[in-house]
């Protein structure tokens, strides 16, 4: 990897407001790096031209004598779910393309959908002059696990390219661990960006709900949806989460609770914070590798001085069964607008009327479980079914939140793993949507509950005879907007853990 | 309660999803796994549990009822499949 992607968020927004480097060599670096990655599919789109155009205007800005912002000249990758006024935005779906000449659908995410406006998180970006270098793979409307639903084919793991990097917020976090950008923001609905942190060894947070804007994220369940950032070192995370949040008008469910100093946070002391373990993460299913890796990240917390108790959220394995119904009912909802009449793919004939326009349209559009998970939320929305599952996952999702409530009452933060398994091969899970919808039991609940989570690497598994050393997660969740004293207690896991290595490939 | 294929087909129509025949079948197959699943949660007693509908969202916020520019008529039209002078084509769809 060349010098200049190494450097943490802070130190090259530092180097380029002072003049030891330009934007321009470090979009450049970025560039190259992504000509040399590109079977690892992390980009759908790859914003050369407009990259380059924002890092000469950050090095004339500075030419002029004005102050940069805190993101000066860093390359950052935008998860294809938020819309870019300057680049195309297709949720990694057919349906937010063009149809090609063959009518089948489309087949390229240049032909994608450009949205006419950005953002709010990305034009808070470009104002703290950070450089968009290009829109990142993805599970298809962010439903997924492995990044394998992408209408466009899967991201691959930096560490292990026959593995999936998770998901859905896949290309986000394989930009980061492979060196194509220094930050990244994905969404987490249920874990998409946890999981994808967890597995590709970067951080990623999930911000409590309501801390960042919506405005300008293609929804998928609205009451789930968070956009949040990924890094490779957690104070990065940090100053990209703290650009990022803030009551934004435009999006009516944004908080107005003032922003944390979640970088200031990175080096306060954690001595006496009371850490909980809930066994419930900790059973069956949990491979032993993790379980150990994770159990000695929070002994170094002890050692650092904080105190670790054990905690119980009782209807922890109930979060899936509850997620899923949840989730599917709010996404059948949401993704009533692909509709072929005012954006992206329409397949028509001359004889069709608008039902058959509507129904072609979405089953060319829409990928296999996208379809899946709009018929099950059709379903549990539908008469006769709304009280047996849509009403009765609602009340159980009041019980899981309980547990945190309850839990919070005695600890600060609770410490469990991210994912059950180090990343898994590339089809593995393919033809069973129940296995992979399992993959998310460790981030689904404190979805569903809406509280403060980030996941950062612990030491990678053991390198065995049938498969290379794989990052593993440590997952720390904290009450709704205590993101400041998950930021402190990642970091000092950081620092005792002395940093993450790199990938092999990267 | 297992769902029938005439379920999917019902559910799709609603969806506005036209499905093949074999994707019925598999979406029949599909659903009734994750519904099996999702059935442990009517061992739960919720009898007197509220629905959590949101969280966090403690109430939506006025804002001040200004007039602002709205998106330029032809930016709106511009990523249309179709369209025509004056808005969004799609097939007649009102009976003469």
């Amino acid at each position: 990897m060349s010098d200049v992607l190494d450097f943490s968020i802070a130190d090259l927004a530092d180097k380029v407001q002072t003049g030891a480097l330009t934007a321009r060599a470090v979009t450049e670096a970025a560039l190259s790096r992504i000509d040399a990655t590109r079977e690892l599919n992390a980009l759908l789109h790859v914003a050369r031209e407009a990259a380059l155009a924002a890092a000469d205007a950050v090095d004339a800005k500075r030419a002029r004598g004005e102050g940069l912002g805190k993101l000066a000249g860093v390359p950052v990758a935008i998860k294809d779910a938020l819309c870019t006024h300057d680049a195309p935005t297709t949720c990694a779906s057919k349906i937010l393309t063009r149809v090609d000449e063959s009518n089948s659908g489309g087949t390229d995410p240049e032909r994608g959908f450009r949205p006419p406006y950005d953002a709010t998180v990305v034009a808070r970006l470009r104002a703290a002059d950070a450089i968009l270098i290009g829109k990142a793979n993805m599970d298809e409307f962010a439903m997924g696990s492995s990044g394998e639903n992408s209408a466009f084919g899967p991201a691959r793991n930096p560490w292990d390219r026959s593995r999936t990097a998770g998901g859905s917020s896949s290309g986000s976090a394989v930009a980061v661990a492979a060196g194509l950008a220094l930050g990244s923001l994905g969404s987490d609905t249920g874990g998409s960006i946890r999981q994808p942190a967890a597995l590709c060894g970067v951080v990623g947070v999930k911000p409590t709900y309501g801390r960042v804007s919506r405005y300008g994220l293609v929804a998928f369940a609205s009451s789930l949806d968070q956009v949040g950032p990924f890094a490779r070192d957690v104070r990065s995370a940090a100053r990209l989460l703290e650009v990022i949040s803030g009551r934004d008008p435009l999006d009516s469910t944004s908080a107005d609770v003032p922003v944390g100093q979640y970088e200031a946070a990175c080096t306060r002391d954690v001595r006496g914070l009371r850490i909980g373990i809930p066994q419930e993460y900790f059973g069956e299913g949990l491979d032993p590798a993790i379980a150990d890796n994770v159990r000695a990240a929070i002994g170094e917390l002890e050692k650092a001085g904080c105190s670790v108790k054990p905690v119980s959220l009782p209807h922890t394995k109930y979060g899936i069964a509850t997620y899923y119904i949840v989730a599917t009912a709010e996404a059948s909802s949401n993704l009533a607008r692909f509709d072929g009449v005012r954006f992206g793919l329409r397949i028509e004939t001359p004889r069709s009327d608008l039902t058959s326009l509507y129904g072609k349209t979405r089953n060319v559009g829409f990928g296999a479980e996208v379809k899946r998970r709009i018929l099950l939320g059709t379903y549990v929305l539908s008469a006769g079914y709304y009280d047996a599952y849509y009403k009765k996952a609602q009340r159980v999702r009041t019980l899981i939140k309980r547990d945190f409530d309850q839990a919070f009452e005695a600890v600060d933060a609770i410490a469990v793993p991210t994912s059950p398994t180090p990343a898994f091969r590339l089809g593995e899970k393919v033809d069973n949507p129940l296995a992979m919808y399992l993959a998310d039991v460790f981030t689904l609940p404190a979805s569903l509950a809406g509280i403060a989570a980030l996941s950062v690497p612990c030491a990678p598994t053991p390198a065995t005879t049938t498969q290379p050393a794989l990052p593993v997660g440590l997952q720390l969740l904290g009450p709704a907007f205590a993101e400041e004293r998950l930021f402190s207690l990642a970091a000092e896991v950081e620092r005792r853990m002395g940093g993450v290595p790199r990938p092999p490939s990267a | 309660m297992a769902i029938t294929r005439d379920n999917v087909l019902h559910v799709a129509r609603l969806a506005r999803l036209e499905l093949s025949e074999l994707e019925v079948d598999r979406m029949q197959r599909d659903l009734n796994g994750i519904l099996d699943y999702v059935n442990q949660l009517s061992e739960l007693d919720t009898t007197n549990v509220p629905a959590t509908t949101q969280v966090a969202v403690v109430a939506a916020p006025f804002r001040p009822d200004q007039p602002a520019p709205s998106l330029p008529h032809d930016l709106a039209l511009s990523q249309a499949p179709r369209s025509s002078a004056d808005g969004f084509a799609v097939p007649a769809f009102v009976d003469e």
